[in-house]
């Protein structure tokens, strides 16, 4: 690997900063074409009912509708979700998937029917003609009555509401109890929330020439494109987005969004389509993170080393399986948190509920136990009488130690340093008891891991593809979806630094699941590592090309050669050299290869045993450190957040901007999801479903976040780089509610979101608002 | 419905165009002018995408009907920049990467460069409080009010 990186690390600007500075960059609902119609879905009123019939008749004698479609015109309208993976897990890994509703419904805001018309309001305005003749039924909307024998059922399709079981355990639990001198438990609850990007869902589709259905529309996961021709009944080759960045995603553009229904209609009509959805649809409709019902008792000898803890977790997946399955294995495995105790036991349960249906956010099952084991740590710390800092130290998990599945991470584990620096920063003055106006002050840390790359036995792979120009100008191809952290710049710094290029030098294009190499979801944190790694293969085999022209023209070895400035150069005398371009030229004019593509695989694990989880699941883990110091007014329980801490240990900065706008982002993401971000689920209907009732942090409501990056070289990604997408939003949420408890000294109320000022204002009163 | 006549100069140049009375000034510039800059969030005017500036003040061009706008004068993100030449705030959001996904961007944009020609000194407080009703959920904030700071800066320089 390189020594001196010229590149790698800095805070280069990324290829669209220009573009998006001056508004021109087009996104999904930018799009417009001849002869376009609008789309739009027909959604259930009811969270649960039984569809008896449809009647479209009326909408479809309007004159200027073009298409109304329901289930039984969808060629293959019941599947099971996969994203990607070849290999069935079972188990209830994969879960039925439907295009449109038929049976019973589960949930409201689920798709009935699609009407495509001239304009939007007649499209609109078609929905209200299409009769649907509904029996309403009873729903259930918690996960701890859907388990339970004799509830109502969601489907129509299963017997019962469970989707996935799964376990994890470690040592003897049930003789740990008795190692134990303190032991402390508790009930959590983890709200779902909302990614609130501010572009909400939408793009276009056509049929194109050659009857390929191809659309323009911003997602998360190219992949889809299989899903959909299975769906239609196509070849694989015959269905292509030319995919555009997104406003944001935060894995809320994980799943499929409009890309089926606007397929659907463009086939039903041969016309272009296109399809947006309104922030009250977006926040009805797409996936949230799950809710989590977490019960953790935890255990220590009075010195405070921790012997026993024991979870239990019961996951609401809502209407539908999705990702349930996936982000209910991070959440066990994550549940005991980055603390090495002998004997643990986690289990786990997802059901559906007639809710809205859970699925990836940020965080991905990492934040929900982070939350809760997080709060656990300080009130054990509170009951043994001992610093929560100390505590944590005397538990952390360091290099070596295993997980509880038994495996060991192969990269570096930097708690220790990120406890320490975090600790050093919050408390570099004293702590007042109260600020001057009155309010009481407190202060806290919290730690987290939380995995990056896939699954290990979904057999994780990403490609990328470079063409060395003939004027020394590189065009890398990725198909890597770019939500916004710069995944596509990041690979271009890469190829920049390895060949002696400027940043300037290397253009991306980006994003077509038939032009460009598939990268693989941007998802699971893995873009970095592994597009990154896939890049680096790639861009080295080039170098290897160059520097073996160069010598053969100057008549040095390789070894003696590097590229900067667009030169190879001698190392020892730069002034021997020769312009990067005339040796592409000779490349070229020898017939040499300038079109490279490569492959980088992540380490491939059997499926584990869902009973009994007891191997790797993912391929590494990053830590986070947050600090958070409040102010809580006694008299209304409202809180201030003064300072905000956010440490990470990103391996290696590849682009520093990118690296922390990742931390900021990421800190401020989750910031108020404990206290404020409410959706307001009352049986199954979302009564925020807008910005001026689901609060997301605004730029008064949040200090300036102070980041600490720790650069261990330790990771699996290129130069050593971890990635920190996902774990950047782990430890904030936890942070910010124990550093509330610290000003109020008391625990109580604080374990169930979300922690209104109501509950902390009991709190402060000693009153248990559960009793 | 009927279709109303109205003017409007949009990055100063003018354009005469037939509106509907419930059409709204954020579907007129992105679907009739294709300036897709632009952008639509909320349509409630809660979260600023759609942020626009009227005379150095910026508005939210989500709940403006259309027929309201009839003679006004506005810049819109597409107009702050001449050619390939930055306005100093978008320089500042290029260097300082206040910009991740960049949909938030555009309003914005348009937001501080009204909050400058309101206050060409400002503070923290006052950046933090101006860029209130626009919603970043990337960034966390922090990149922007620098990238306001450091282009209050610059114009002042450049003023001298
Ligand atoms: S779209 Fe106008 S403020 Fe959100
Ligand atoms: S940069 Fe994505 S919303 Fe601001």
């Amino acid at each position: 690997m390189k020594k001196n990186l010229q590149l790698v690390g800095t805070a280069v600007p990324r290829h669209d900063a220009w573009a998006k500075a001056k508004g021109e960059q087009l996104y999904s609902d930018d799009f417009t074409m001849p002869q376009m119609l609008y789309g739009k879905v027909l959604r259930s009123k009811y969270p649960a009912a039984i569809l008896r019939g449809i009647d479209i008749s009326k909408a479809k004698a309007l004159p200027g509708v073009r298409a109304v479609l329901t289930a039984a015109d969808v060629p293959k309208n019941e599947d099971i979700t996969k994203f990607g993976q070849m290999r069935d897990v079972g188990g209830g890994f994969e879960g039925l998937y439907k295009v449109l509703a038929n049976g019973k419904v589960r949930s409201k805001s689920e798709a009935i029917a699609l009407v495509a018309a001239d304009t939007e309001e007649l499209a609109e305005y078609a929905c209200t003609l299409i009769e649907v003749d509904y029996e309403v039924t009873e729903g259930v909307f918690d996960p701890r009555e859907s388990i339970k024998e004799g509830a109502y059922v969601v489907s129509s399709e299963d017997k019962d509401n469970i989707v996935m079981r799964t376990k994890v355990e470690d040592g003897d639990i049930n003789a740990a109890w008795a190692l134990c001198d303190v032991v402390v438990e508790g009930d959590y609850f983890t709200t779902p929330h909302e990614h609130a990007y501010i572009e909400t869902e939408g793009g276009m589709a056509w049929i194109d020439e050659n009857e390929v259905v191809t659309l323009r529309v911003g997602t998360q996961v190219l992949e889809h494109y299989r899903t959909m021709a299975k769906i239609l009944g196509l070849p694989h080759t015959k269905v292509r987005n030319m995919s555009v960045p997104m406003g944001g995603g935060f894995g809320g553009k994980e799943d499929m969004t409009v890309e089926m229904y606007l397929a659907l209609l463009t086939l039903a009509t041969r016309r272009p389509v296109k399809m947006v959805w309104s922030r009250e649809e977006s926040m009805d409709t797409h996936a949230k993170r799950h809710p989590e019902y977490l019960h953790y008792k935890t255990g220590a000898t009075k010195d405070g080393k921790i012997m026993a803890q024991e979870v239990s977790i019961v996951m609401d997946s809502g209407s539908y399986t999705y990702l349930t399955p996936w982000v209910q294995m991070y959440s066990t495995q994550a549940a005991a948190g980055p603390y090495q105790i002998p004997n643990v036991r986690v289990q786990s349960v997802s059901a559906f509920t007639n809710n809205t249906f859970s699925s990836a956010n940020r965080g991905f099952g990492g934040t929900q136990v982070n939350f809760a084991y997080e709060r656990q740590i300080e009130e054990l710390a509170a009951k043994l009488n001992m610093s929560p800092l100390e505590l944590r130290r005397r538990n952390i998990v360091h290099n070596g130690d295993p997980l509880p599945t038994g495996f060991i991470p192969q990269g570096h584990i930097a708690l220790e340093e990120l406890l320490a620096k975090v600790d050093k920063e919050l408390n570099r003055t004293p702590k007042p008891e109260r600020l001057p106006d009155g309010r009481k002050v407190g202060r806290a840390i919290a730690i987290g891991h939380m995995v990056y790359g896939r699954l290990t036995f979904l057999h994780d792979s990403s490609r990328v593809s470079l063409r060395v120009e003939l004027d020394g100008s590189v065009t890398l191809r990725a198909g890597v979806p770019d939500l916004g952290g710069g995944q596509a710049s990041v690979l271009c710094q890469i190829i920049a630094e390895e060949l002696g290029l400027k940043i300037t030098d290397v253009h991306p294009y980006i994003m077509d699941t038939h032009l460009t190499p598939l990268c693989g979801t941007t998802t699971a944190t893995r873009q970095l590592y592994m597009s990154g790694n896939a890049t680096y293969k790639c861009v080295s085999i080039m170098k290897e090309r160059v520097l073996e022209k160069a010598s053969s023209i100057l008549g040095y070895p390789p070894d003696m050669l590097e590229l900067a400035n667009r030169k190879v150069y001698l190392i020892n005398n730069p002034l021997v050299n020769i312009p990067f371009e005339t040796v592409i030229g000779h490349i070229s004019n020898d017939g040499g290869e300038l079109e490279l593509i490569a492959q980088f695989n992540a380490p491939f694990t059997e499926v584990p045993d869902l009973a009994d989880i007891k191997s790797r699941l993912n391929p590494d883990l990053t830590y986070t450190c947050h600090g958070v110091e409040v102010a809580v007014d006694e008299e209304t329980g409202q809180f201030e957040m003064l300072r905000l801490i956010a440490a990470c240990d990103a391996g290696k900065m590849i682009n520093k901007n990118s690296c922390e706008g990742q931390i900021e982002g990421g800190a401020v993401y989750d910031a108020l999801w404990a206290t404020h971000e409410d959706l307001q689920w009352r049986n199954g209907i979302t009564k925020a479903n807008n910005f001026s009732t689901y609060l997301i942090p605004t730029s008064v409501d949040v200090p300036d976040v102070e980041t600490i990056i720790l650069e261990s070289g330790g990771g699996l990604g290129p130069y050593g780089a971890k990635g920190v997408g996902e774990p950047s939003d782990n430890s904030i949420a936890p942070a910010l509610v124990n550093a509330i408890r610290d000003a109020i000294g008391t625990g109580l109320n604080l374990n169930k979101m979300p922690v209104t000022a109501e509950k902390i204002l009991a709190a402060v009163k000693g009153i248990d608002i559960e009793k | 419905m009927s279709m109303h006549p109205i003017t409007l100069k949009v990055n100063g140049k003018p354009h005469t165009l037939l509106v509907k009375s419930n059409e709204l000034l954020v579907n007129v510039l992105r679907d009739k002018l294709f300036l897709t800059g632009t952008k639509y969030g909320c349509g409630i005017a809660e979260c600023g995408a759609c942020t626009i500036m009227k005379d150095k003040r910026s508005i939210m061009s989500c709940l403006v009907p259309a027929v309201v706008a009839d003679g006004w004068e506005i810049t819109t993100s597409e107009g702050l920049s001449k050619g390939d030449k930055l306005s100093p705030v978008q320089e500042a959001f290029v260097d300082l990467a206040a910009i991740q996904c960049g949909f938030c961007t555009p309003g914005m944009v348009v937001t501080a460069t009204a909050l400058l020609h309101e206050n060409p000194n400002p503070d923290e407080d006052f950046i933090r409080d101006y860029l209130r009703g626009n919603f970043c959920r990337c960034t966390g904030y922090v990149a922007m009010s620098k990238a306001v700071l450091a282009a209050a800066a610059k114009m002042k320089e450049e003023a001298q």
